[in-house]
């Protein structure tokens, strides 16, 4: 297990290197850096000081160094737009986007992996059909346009729940938490159940799927012919053996949640790191683009770091094998 | 004696879109305690049928139409699902065929014992895990305490076909059906099970159905046999009966297409009843086709040679090298192939007999070593053109008939592929016309080119596989357990090919198997394998008369007794 660790860590620093040389690269690429930060009406000469000042007219190699050994503090920079660091202003951001992705998650794991076990079971059942006939609305459907008809069914129609923003936070030293107050959470509600639906639906069919391949296997039949009831069969015997593909997934998705916030936060107006990361698209402003980009890559390889390591926990062939 | 289960008029149907198949029709039987029933047939008899109707576990959509299940003078049809769980594992007890895969992988033994025993006696906590060691230590299990806390891939199969019988006894039912508990098993263990099956029908006067295709089995320990053909029992007797004086047609049939281990005999009796109807095949003239062309090149007289083979598979990774788990799967081996003879290769699973065969194909590299192929060496070079040409020689055909075609080719793709992989033809029409030409030869029929591996049953793809090998022309044929996934019937035939193929094409084969009657049947010289070592290299008839090493003794004791079969297979 160590030994594996070890390589997965390994391959974990490769994939960071990589996207650092590619967020790096924005900088060089990504439009001119001078230009966003200046007026229309700056002069030659200021422009030319401004460059000295980045360090733009070092060889690209010593500005990657410089921006790694950067990287490595948690320093990216000035934002070009806001005049301060981006270090800062992502750590401003990030407890709405954890609070929101950490609902989602729960949302969808719950309902998923319930109605997927309901839906195996009760294979032929009418309910189970509806459940699958409007999953398929939550994978085809963008997320885009769910926000919005939640929006205008809860917000605008009912008048339930807030249409956008994050209200209700209480502060916890530097977190800002929805979690405690009323309002926090009728605020995280839409926007997380827009979030999670298409992970729900992937879930949910997931864990039908396998549930339905489990259910076929002989130490199923074997539980069966021992006369254990079948509730011992459906989530000791069964459930368990669906949780290594599931586990996978899930870890994928969950990356795959912070990715789709950008969409979300949009949609709903919602404080996090995905909205002010579309603000920066439409700013150009390379350095909150560059650390965004690092620090979604950062999260997705620690996320299936933590996958790996619930292989061992959940199945003792890869624990104890070879 | 009273009986313990009377099954009478038992009909089972499955309806399916394409009409009702009727997999059993008015089945009797009956089974007392204390008595081993065997219930023999081959694929598609319905005998399994039988034993999952029984606990009512038949497969959707199959369902008990007609008849009667009496067991201990109960009815047991239309018992509703609650009254069945209680039948089920505390009055009637399972084995499934393969321990590999008929325990949870992800629950420890102790936790599917436990929970089984608190089910079905009705006892809690530290008692059962007391009843639990128990039941491990009448199965056989040394240590039985720290293998409560084990995981069944910790078990070897044997070890986990005693748990799975430990699960089965665990309710102490009166009853227990075996559905082919031993086919996935090595001889020496079968051996063991079926002793440890014995014993407990005999101590516990439990009834026992085993239900299984291999006459070996009903031979070393049935009472009473029940066989089944196409649904329908056709015969049911005291075992000498059956295996002496066979009446029915098919069961004499069947009984002579098992191989013997007694005697040498030129070909394999074939089971006409099952095959009856089938027109002989068409064959081609070897003399003057494309296929007998490589017929007369004739080399060293060595087709394959080999020595000291080393090979050794990581078995846990380490960071330092001398903590590595190595296991020496091929452990110094040497031995010559003569052209145009059939050299056997023995051992129980593991031994490595199968990876010897791979080495050959150059599947794998050796560690060190030497294979030489009609002369031409294929380790040192193995990209090389001449080894590669040397490697063209020499056609492999697997275990698996399922999984060795590809679903997604039409037969015509896959016996053409190398023929147009190397180019042995002058163009596509005659590609086509030879395809046609070696499915005809193998048995199959021409027609068969436009259609899709899962069209055919076992022994057909067994015989697509043989086409496929004849493909590039070989000159050695290496088959690793080509029939031990076939009926014995369908066995015979394939087998009979294959003894054909090589006479008439003056084939080398390489035949590797665990089964030594059929060994005996097909081979002029025999190599014995152990932990990826030889033991011994005779003359066929020399090993069975009289082996040399300790190892092939014990194998040969292991053999089904089948003594009890009479002239009827002569």
């Amino acid at each position: 297990m160590f030994f594996f660790i070890l390589k997965r860590l390994a391959q974990s620093v490769l994939v960071m290197a990589v996207v650092s040389a590619v967020s790096f690269s924005l900088f060089n690429f990504v439009g001119d850096p001078v230009n966003n930060m200046v007026g229309q009406d700056a002069t030659r000469e200021q422009r030319i000081e401004i460059r000295q000042q980045l360090g733009l007219d070092d060889p690209i190699l010593t500005q990657y160094a410089r921006f790694l050994g950067n990287m490595v503090q948690g320093d990216f920079g000035l934002s070009y737009r806001i005049k301060r660091p981006v270090d800062e202003l992502i750590l401003e951001r990030l407890p709405a986007t954890l609070e929101l992705v950490f609902v989602s998650a729960i949302i969808a794991l719950v309902v998923g992996i319930s109605l997927g076990v309901y839906t195996g079971i009760r294979r032929k059942s009418w309910i189970s059909r509806v459940i699958l006939s409007v999953s398929l609305v939550g994978v085809s459907l963008p997320t885009f346009i769910i926000g919005i008809a939640l929006i205008y069914l809860f917000a605008v129609h009912l008048r339930w729940l807030p249409s956008s923003g994050r209200s209700g936070t209480v502060e916890l030293g530097w977190w800002k938490t929805s979690f405690l107050s009323v309002d926090g959470w009728r605020a995280i509600i839409l926007p997380s159940i827009t979030l999670s639906l298409f992970q729900l639906t992937l879930i949910l069919r997931l864990v039908r799927a396998e549930m339905l391949e489990v259910m076929r296997t002989d130490f199923i039949k074997f539980a069966r012919a021992r006369g254990l009831a079948e509730r011992a069969i459906n989530f000791r015997h069964a459930l368990r053996n669906t949780l290594v593909p599931v586990i996978t997934i899930i870890g994928l998705n969950i990356g795959g949640l912070i990715a789709f916030s950008v969409i979300t936060e949009t949609v709903f107006q919602w404080p996090g790191t995905g909205l002010m990361f579309i603000q920066a698209v439409d700013f150009v402003d390379v350095p909150i683009m560059a650390a965004y980009l690092v620090f979604v890559a950062l999260l997705f390889v620690l996320i299936n770091l933590v996958v790996d390591i619930l292989y061992f926990v959940v199945d003792p062939r890869i624990r104890l094998g070879d | 004696m009273t009986d313990l289960l009377k099954i009478s008029g038992l009909d089972v149907e499955f309806p399916t879109r394409r009409g009702t198949v009727r997999a059993a029709r008015n089945v009797n039987l009956t089974v007392s305690p204390g008595e081993v029933v065997g219930l023999v047939g081959e694929s598609g008899a319905g005998k399994s049928t039988i034993g999952n109707a029984i606990i009512d576990l038949l497969e959707a959509p199959g369902r008990v139409s007609a008849g009667s299940i009496l067991f201990e003078g109960e009815e047991l049809r239309g018992l509703d699902e609650n009254q069945m769980r209680r039948v089920r594992g505390d009055r009637i007890g399972m084995i499934f065929q393969d321990p590999q895969t008929s325990l949870n992988p992800l629950m420890t033994v102790g936790a599917q014992l436990i929970e089984t025993i608190e089910k079905t006696n009705n006892i809690k906590g530290a008692e059962a895990e007391k009843r639990a060691i128990e039941l491990l230590e009448q199965v056989g299990i040394t240590e039985p305490k720290a293998r409560l806390l084990a995981y069944p891939h910790q078990f070897s199969g044997g070890m986990r076909q005693r748990v799975v019988i430990a699960l089965a006894l665990a309710g102490d039912p009166d009853l227990i059906i075996a559905d082919e508990p031993t086919t996935a098993l090595d001889v020496s263990i079968q051996a063991q099970i079926l002793d440890l099956i014995k014993r407990l029908c005999r101590e516990r006067a439990l009834g026992v159905i085993i239900v299984t295709h291999d006459i070996g089995v009903i031979a070393n320990i049935a009472d009473r046999v029940v066989v089944m053909y196409r649904g329908e029992v056709v015969e049911t007797g005291e075992v000498a009966q059956i295996l002496g004086a066979p009446e029915h047609e098919y069961t004499k049939s069947l009984i002579a297409a098992v191989p013997r281990a007694d005697r040498k005999l030129d070909r394999f009796s074939s089971v006409d009843y099952i095959e009856g109807g089938t027109k002989p095949f068409k064959r081609i003239d070897i003399h003057t086709h494309w296929l007998g062309q490589s017929r007369d090149v004739r080399g060293t007289g060595k087709a394959v040679e080999i020595e000291n083979l080393n090979l050794s598979f990581v078995l846990q990774k380490a960071l330092l090298k001398q903590n590595r788990k190595m296991l020496q799967a091929v452990d110094n081996v040497s031995f010559t192939v003569n052209e145009g003879e059939t050299f056997g290769l023995v051992g129980e699973s593991g031994s490595g007999k199968s990876t010897v065969a791979r080495l050959i194909a150059g599947l794998y590299r050796p560690d060190s070593g030497m294979i030489r192929v009609i002369g031409q060496d294929v380790v040192s070079n193995p990209k090389s053109a001449a080894a590669r040409k040397a490697r063209r020689a020499l056609q492999m055909i697997f275990q698996d008939p399922y999984s060795s075609l590809n679903a997604r080719m039409r037969v015509l793709d896959i016996v053409a592929e190398p023929i147009r992989f190397y180019g042995l033809t002058e163009n596509e029409a005659e590609t086509r016309r030879i395809v046609g030409d070696l499915l005809d030869h193998v048995g199959l029929g021409a027609s068969a080119a436009l259609r899709y591996p899962h069209e055919f049953s076992g022994g057909q793809r067994q015989r697509i596989s043989i086409a496929r090998a004849l493909a590039s022309r070989p000159r050695i044929l290496i088959c690793d357990e080509p029939t031990s996934a076939l009926d014995v019937s369908v066995q015979a035939t394939i087998l009979n090919l294959l003894k054909d193929l090589q006479q008439e094409l003056g084939l080398t084969m390489l035949f590797i198997s665990h089964d030594l009657p059929v060994v005996r049947q097909m081979c002029d010289r025999i190599a014995v394998m152990r932990h990826g070592a030889i033991c011994e290299v005779s003359d066929t008839e020399d090993l069975f008369s009289e082996p040399k090493h300790e190892y092939s003794r014990h194998l040969l004791n292991l053999m089904p007794r089948m003594d009890l079969l009479g002239e009827a297979r002569a």
